[in-house]
């Protein structure tokens, strides 16, 4: 694709410069830099999740929090049963916890895959406003539960006490735990790359285009909407896992509205529908909360008016000024 | 004792679903007439309540505080309008949600700023303080019933204003064709302008109103919002009566649910887990509810044509 060529220099030039954060920051001797980059990471995983819905698909999704948390608890609660020892269930078959990042992923990936094809299936009967409204109401859904359900903390959240474990590698470290962010993210962003280029990724533009001659050509939307919004939960998903390694702790914040208002501003203020729009937003956003955050603590005021700026005057966001406009937006 | 409880409990929903309604009617008025979603709407409930702590606390009443919060709100929807939502009525829903969500973020942050990160306290006024004798030998607090009394005036005045008068025929009028209108030699700005001014101003009054029954704090505003978009979204998106049904609903499950669920599930599960499958439960229930009533209909109860 054209547009494609145009991009790619940035492209690779973010995906460098993501890489080079912790490699200087080993340099300089600044531990706490790995860990802004591997947020960067995540976050950025994170929204190509949401892009294939709300940047392909066109569905404004304002409940991504849901799977992001759902992702999160998948990782706390396993790992909290495999540190006590005590098993998930018992009956009919027993259920231990893990550790083991390789089985904790498929696990959030498959929990994320199915509260998504359910929430999904009720919530792409509407549209527009009524889309955007459900979806959110769902999320909350998920949110009050994990509040009000005592088991795994309920409103306080739930501590991991160490990182999961990745066979072979030291997790503990920094470093290694930003590479394996960083290569889970470049393989979503080949997906992407794949399914937005595959007949399935046309089909599921068109829709966002116009529905009706899709379904004249003899396609039926709401299956192709349906998988994308599957496809795009499980990838927010896997990052809601990480995010909980991360930071080794998760809490019902990760299900909230405004966690759902920040994946869509990481995905415009990207560029949406691009493919390094989400890495370029989940930069600058982190990247401006530790800036204004060191200056102020009012930086969401900041925050606030710089979105405000971009969404009034700078429609395309950072990669529609540096790579220019996509054609058929 | 169990009855006079479900009495409260049933009056306390309606109190609940009186000030959903008052910011129900604003959201679904604003997006009837222009199409824009504003989820700044909550803040401008916050906005409200502040205004009314504030002025309340300086003059010792709570009559003038609740005229400011009034006139803040208004105010505050007004400059909005101006400068930022102006600008959104030919954009897609999705650059609408962003930039109402930056205008959450300001608006969060300036009044922290103004205010400071304490809750503020506002007194329930004297005239209005202590108890109702019902029947049934229920009693219920005055001022959560006058609270009521205040929700169905503006049910009705609203009703009047929209059916009865000549803003309210231009309101209509811009529901159901807003270039027709303008053609016709209406100023659609202006209207526009004053139809979200009026829903600021009944977000800023049901602020004010609560501000007396719990703290005044930055961030009190978007539970509610979001409760005030699963009610307009049964009701009907652009729909006052669906507004009006649904908050109702909304807020009789909501505090029904509470109050019934964790003695049902106890009942079976015994009172310890049964309080807590309950309360989870009763936390969810009007999502599932709303979830329900759109998998039959989707446009809502009440949805208007557009």
């Amino acid at each position: 694709m054209k547009r494609m060529r145009a991009e790619t220099p940035i492209n690779f030039l973010l995906a460098g410069l993501l890489l080079l954060v912790p490699l200087a920051a080993l340099a300089l001797e600044e531990p706490f830099y790995i860990t802004l980059a591997t947020r960067m990471a995540i976050l950025a995983l994170a929204a190509v999740g949401l892009n294939l819905a709300l940047g392909l698909g066109g569905l404004v999704s304002f409940g991504h929090a849901a799977f992001f948390g759902i992702g999160g608890y998948t990782a706390g609660i396993l790992s909290t049963h495999a540190s006590n020892a005590q098993p998930l269930m018992t009956w009919p078959i027993e259920i231990g916890g893990s550790d083991n990042m390789l089985v904790i992923w498929p696990v959030a990936v498959v929990l994320s895959g199915l509260v998504a094809l359910v929430t999904g299936a009720i919530s792409l009967r509407t549209s527009g406003v009524y889309f955007i409204m459900i979806t959110l109401a769902f999320a909350q859904m998920i949110y009050y539960f994990a509040t009000s359900w005592p088991a795994y903390g309920g409103e306080d959240g739930l501590s991991l006490g160490l990182r999961n474990a990745f066979p072979g590698i030291n997790t503990a470290l920094p470093l290694n735990f930003f590479l394996i962010c960083y290569a889970l993210l470049i393989a979503a962003l080949y997906l992407f790359a794949r399914i937005r280029d595959s007949r399935f990724g046309t089909a599921l533009q068109a829709a966002r285009q116009n529905q009706v001659r899709l379904a004249a050509v003899g396609i039926s939307p709401f299956p192709i909407r349906l998988a994308a919004f599957v496809l795009s939960a499980m990838m927010t998903g896997l990052a809601g896992s990480l995010f909980a390694d991360l930071n080794r702790f998760v809490s019902p914040s990760m299900l909230s509205w405004q966690m759902s208002g920040e994946l869509i501003v990481l995905v415009i203020l990207g560029g949406t529908g691009r493919l390094f729009g989400p890495v370029a937003g989940a930069m600058l956003f982190v990247l401006f909360e530790f800036i204004l955050g060191g200056f102020t603590e009012r930086w969401q005021l900041f925050l606030g008016l710089i979105l405000l700026g971009v969404v009034l005057f700078a429609r395309g966001g950072l990669l529609g000024l540096l790579a220019g406009k996509v054609r058929h937006g | 004792m169990q009855t006079t409880l479900l009495i409260e409990q049933i009056l306390n929903g309606v109190q609940f679903g009186v000030m959903l309604f008052l910011m129900a009617a604003g959201l679904t008025l604003i997006f009837g007439v222009m199409g824009v979603i504003n989820l700044a709407h909550g803040s401008l409930y916050m906005l409200g309540a502040f205004a009314c702590a504030a002025v309340a606390t300086a003059t010792g009443s709570f009559w003038l505080g609740l005229m400011a919060s009034l006139a803040a709100a208004a105010a505050a929807g007004a400059i909005v309008e101006l400068l930022v939502i102006r600008r959104l009525y030919d954009r897609d829903h999705l650059d609408q949600v962003l930039a109402t969500f930056a205008l959450i973020l300001i608006f969060s942050e300036g009044t922290r700023w103004l205010f400071g990160s304490f809750p503020l306290y506002l007194n329930i006024p004297p005239v209005l303080s202590g108890a109702v004798d019902l029947p049934a030998g229920a009693r219920y607090q005055l001022y959560r019933l006058a609270i009521i009394l205040v929700g169905i005036a503006v049910a009705i005045g609203l009703y009047l204003l929209i059916s009865k008068t000549r803003l309210g025929m231009r309101i209509r009028a811009g529901q159901s064709d807003r270039e027709m209108i303008a053609a016709l030699g209406v100023d659609i700005r202006t209207l526009y302008t004053v139809v979200f001014a009026l829903g600021a101003a009944l977000a800023g009054l049901a602020g004010a109103m609560v501000g007396a029954l719990q703290s005044v704090q930055v961030g009190m505003g978007e539970p509610v919002l979001i409760l005030a978009f699963v009610v307009i979204v049964i009701g009907g998106i652009g729909s006052i009566k669906g507004a009006l049904v649904g908050a109702a609903l909304v807020g009789l499950v909501d505090t029904l649910g509470r109050f019934l669920l964790p003695q049902f599930f106890a009942l079976f599960l015994g009172p310890s887990q049964g309080t807590t499958v309950g309360a989870a439960l009763a936390s969810m229930l009007i999502y599932i509810v709303m979830a329900l009533i759109l998998a039959v209909r989707p446009r809502g109860l009440f949805a208007a044509s557009t």
